[in-house]
């Protein structure tokens, strides 16, 4: 697969104007597109994902305590299955995105995010456009690469680090009668597990904040989406990805 | 978008989504389909050896094999028509020379305890504990279950002579040989009434005859009746377990292991180990370096058989998530704890409270006894109120093994209720493990100015016994005065409780407590200090912050909601 990344035409970042003026840029035509942002495997690890931390929370509150919809043996059961699910995915999708290049999209970037974090604020209540235009090389926008990239790398590792010294506790620290380092795994499992639901409301409410309330959601079941391409990205995709473009 | 198009879109929509969910479900759900298998625990196959000889199904497994060399009904010493019960000993001693000597160095003929971890002597002779109180003053009622015939004063040391050792309670069949309550261990050849009803009369030459290893009814035949009656005292022990059904007890059923008490209390020398005077909390079975130690090491003849003797301490078998977790919590948690849901399952209710302050009441001038629905007494002039219970839930605590009791000399603190035998051990001790106790409730008396523990004298002929006066002013006297204990002449009640290890009555596997009584609010454990128990336990201001936290999220998305369809209404109009 040619790496996505290594597109002759660097990305663009913020508004070309200012979003006062809410005018489209002057620059040439561009041309509305199905483009497939969204490999296959990309969208079977979202939503796999997806499923996983759902199971992953509704099992690890039954054993915290919060909910009794099943009973505390068959949640704990639930939870580290899953688990053990989410950790092999994880590192399988670590791997595939180093191989692939697919990392780039995810690497934060301050550039516009500011103007993105006012569009949410105010600019879309006013009906101005988003002032991020995505493009092949990032197809985030930088509010978006900040939230996954601290999920992926602070929130995640977080929860299982802490979540597999909470299952093995009594392999490493059993048996010393000291039950204070437990009370610690158990403490920064929690506070991992509220970011994680606090990330996911804040996740699937923005994704309904698109063209349409599906628009994002579709996009991830379907893998196309509808994008504005220069005539130049155009050309690069009907000669080096054809599968790429509808 | 071309119709193909559009189908092959679709295609790769369902594609996308049920592969997702599939490999979801199915690693979660066949996770939890073999995490449900169950989990066997096999004991060692030692013990299943000798479970049964063909030749004698019934046979009870002891801490040895059968295959016995001798038949006791061919010797001609036992072919004479005895008249008591020394003179069956003497008969035996002819042939096993050193059993008396060996009886008289034992506990059960002793009845002294010393405890080398606390210091402390303890046993029947010098505890007063809360049910019958004090063996002084009482003896030949309480020496009835004396290993050994006629020890009628707790201030002397056991009857010394050797036909004085009592070999047929533990050695023949009960249906032969019976110690009548009153006589100081004797059993009676002639018919007599004991409340009431005719004794059964012991018939000495037979029972000298069939004489066998201790079965579970020898053992019972006192240790059931502890505290006087059965079932009364212990809670996990109690005449249910003669023959009980595995339900009961997987160990002792007769369609189980059909294990005789020496099977685990199996010691050498007319010596059994097992006393809860001091008991092994957690036993050892990894050496420094980590290792498991072979069972047969584990259990050594001076060592009660643990469950871990013949279970290890990974009891829990087969490669599943599971099992896996349970054997986390050997460490911390006693196999009894969730291996024992309840005690008094065998149909017969133990006593969980007595409160002997309101004794002596009569009606018509007469003692009386009142009974619950059950047939369980509630009411007795001689020893006051009661209530029994079936099928009780323990209660629990961080136990190491050691308990200190409080004694004669030590003067109480009755602001609450008093704690007879201190149990030790808590979260920080390697060596305590969360054990299950019957919590014993009881009012008994004390001398209103030492406030230490006061004798009572209830049985006897004389006019201080408070069974024959109902006059507690002149029985306590009579027994301070008795053991020579300083007494003010004014007596008090107190509120006492004592700690009844439960370690009988272990239920087949699929009975086991569920993980959820314990890891959930206000279940088992809640009294447990010093420990973490997911289900049980928050971090209280820290979980709020975190419930806080996704509230606030979710009041974020509904603000922002309401200013998408407000302004957009308005862009509309």
């Amino acid at each position: 697969m040619t790496d996505i990344a290594s597109t002759p035409l660097g990305p663009k970042t913020g508004p070309e104007t200012g979003p006062e003026t809410g005018t489209k840029d002057s620059k040439p035509p561009l041309q509305h597109r199905k483009v497939k942002n969204y490999s296959r495997y990309e969208r079977f690890w979202h939503w796999s994902q997806a499923l996983l931390i759902f199971l992953l929370a509704f099992s690890g509150f039954t054993v915290h305590g919060t909910i009794r919809f099943i009973p505390f043996e068959k949640a704990v059961m639930m939870h580290d299955i899953a688990a053990f699910a989410l950790i092999f995915l994880w590192l399988f999708t670590a791997f595939w995105t180093i191989t692939t290049g697919q990392w780039r999209h995810f690497v934060p970037t301050n550039a516009g995010l500011w103007a993105v974090i006012r569009h949410y604020l105010i600019g879309m209540m006013v009906g101005q456009p988003h002032p991020y235009k995505r493009t092949l090389s990032r197809k985030q926008n930088p509010l978006q690469s900040a939230a996954y990239f601290a999920i992926m790398t602070l929130v995640g590792p977080l929860l299982w680090l802490s979540g597999l010294a909470y299952m093995f506790y009594s392999f490493w620290a059993g048996n010393s009668g000291n039950h204070d380092i437990f009370n610690l795994v158990v403490l920064l499992h929690l506070i991992g597990a509220f970011l994680m639901v606090a990330f996911v409301i804040g996740h699937i409410y923005m994704v309904t904040t698109g063209k349409t309330i599906f628009h994002y959601t579709r996009a991830m079941i379907s893998g196309y989406e509808d994008m504005e391409l220069t005539d130049a990205e155009v050309t690069y995709l009907e000669t080096h990805e054809p599968d790429r473009i509808k | 978008m071309t119709d193909s198009s559009r189908r092959r879109g679709l295609r790769r929509v369902c594609c996308t989504l049920t592969s997702s969910l599939m490999v979801a479900i199915f690693v979660t759900f066949s996770g939890s389909f073999i995490a449900d298998m169950e989990v066997k625990a096999s004991p060692a196959q030692a013990t299943e050896a000798n479970a049964s000889t063909p030749s004698d199904a019934s046979r009870q497994v002891t801490g040895k094999e059968p295959g016995e060399t001798a038949d006791h009904t061919k010797f001609e010493i036992l072919q004479q028509d005895f008249k008591s019960g020394p003179e069956v000993t003497k008969a035996c001693l002819s042939c096993h020379t050193e059993a008396a000597h060996q009886v008289q160095d034992s506990i059960h003929y002793q009845w002294v305890f010393a405890n080398k971890t606390t210091g402390q002597t303890l046993g029947k002779r010098n505890v007063i504990n809360n049910f019958c109180g004090n063996v002084a003053s009482n003896e030949a009622r309480c020496t009835s279950c004396h290993a050994g015939y006629g020890w009628k004063d707790m201030r002397q040391p056991p009857p010394k002579e050797e036909s004085a050792v009592d070999c047929l309670v533990c050695h023949a069949p009960k249906k032969y040989y019976r110690k009548f309550p009153t006589m100081a261990g004797l059993p009676i050849t002639e018919p007599k009434k004991f409340n009431g009803k005719d004794f059964p009369v012991s018939d000495l030459t037979k029972a000298a005859q069939s004489v066998n290893l201790a079965q579970r009814e020898n053992c019972g035949a006192c240790h059931f009746f502890g505290g006087g009656g059965d079932a009364v005292k212990h809670g996990d022990i109690d005449s249910s377990l003669t023959n009980p059904p595995r339900d009961l007890d997987v160990h002792m059923a007769t369609d189980g292991g059909n294990m005789a008490c020496s099977a685990c209390h199996s010691g050498s020398g007319h010596k059994w180990p097992g006393s809860r005077f001091e008991m092994d909390a957690k036993p050892v079975t990894r050496d420094a370096d980590g290792k498991s130690i072979p069972s047969y090491q584990i259990r050594r003849s001076n060592k009660t058989a643990s469950c871990e003797s013949c279970h290890s301490d990974a009891p829990h078998q087969g490669a599943t998530l599971e099992a896996v977790k349970l054997n986390n919590h050997t460490d911390t948690v006693a196999c009894q704890t969730c291996h024992i849901p309840e005690f008094a399952r065998g149909g017969i209710a133990t006593k969980m409270l007595w409160d002997w302050s309101t004794a002596g009441k009569k009606k018509d001038g007469k003692p009386y006894v009142e009974k619950d629905d059950n047939g369980n007494p509630t009411y007795n002039s001689k020893k006051g109120t009661f209530v029994y219970k079936e099928n009780v839930t323990p209660v629990y605590a961080w136990f190491n093994g050691t308990i200190t009791y409080k004694t004669d000399d030590d003067p109480l603190d009755t602001a609450s209720p008093v704690v007879l035998n201190q149990l030790h051990g808590d979260a920080s001790d390697k060596t305590a493990r969360i054990w299950p106790f019957k919590l014993m409730n009881t009012v008994q008396p004390i001398d209103a100015e030492s406030k230490k523990l006061a004798y009572m004298h209830l049985f006897g002929k004389d006019d201080n016994a408070y069974w024959k006066t109902y006059d507690w002013g002149k029985a306590l006297q009579a027994g301070m005065d008795y053991m020579s204990k300083p007494y003010s002449g004014k007596y008090d009640w107190a509120k006492t409780q004592m700690f009844w290890p439960i370690t009988h009555m272990v239920a087949p596997t699929e009975q086991a407590v569920q993980c959820g009584e314990c890891h959930t609010k206000n279940g088992r454990l809640e009294g447990i200090t010093g420990v973490y128990i997911p289900g049980r336990d928050s971090f209280g201001i820290l979980d709020w912050l975190g419930y806080g936290l996704i509230i606030l999220t979710i009041i974020g998305v509904g603000i922002h909601t309401a200013f998408r369809i407000v302004t957009r209404s308005k862009r509309q109009s």
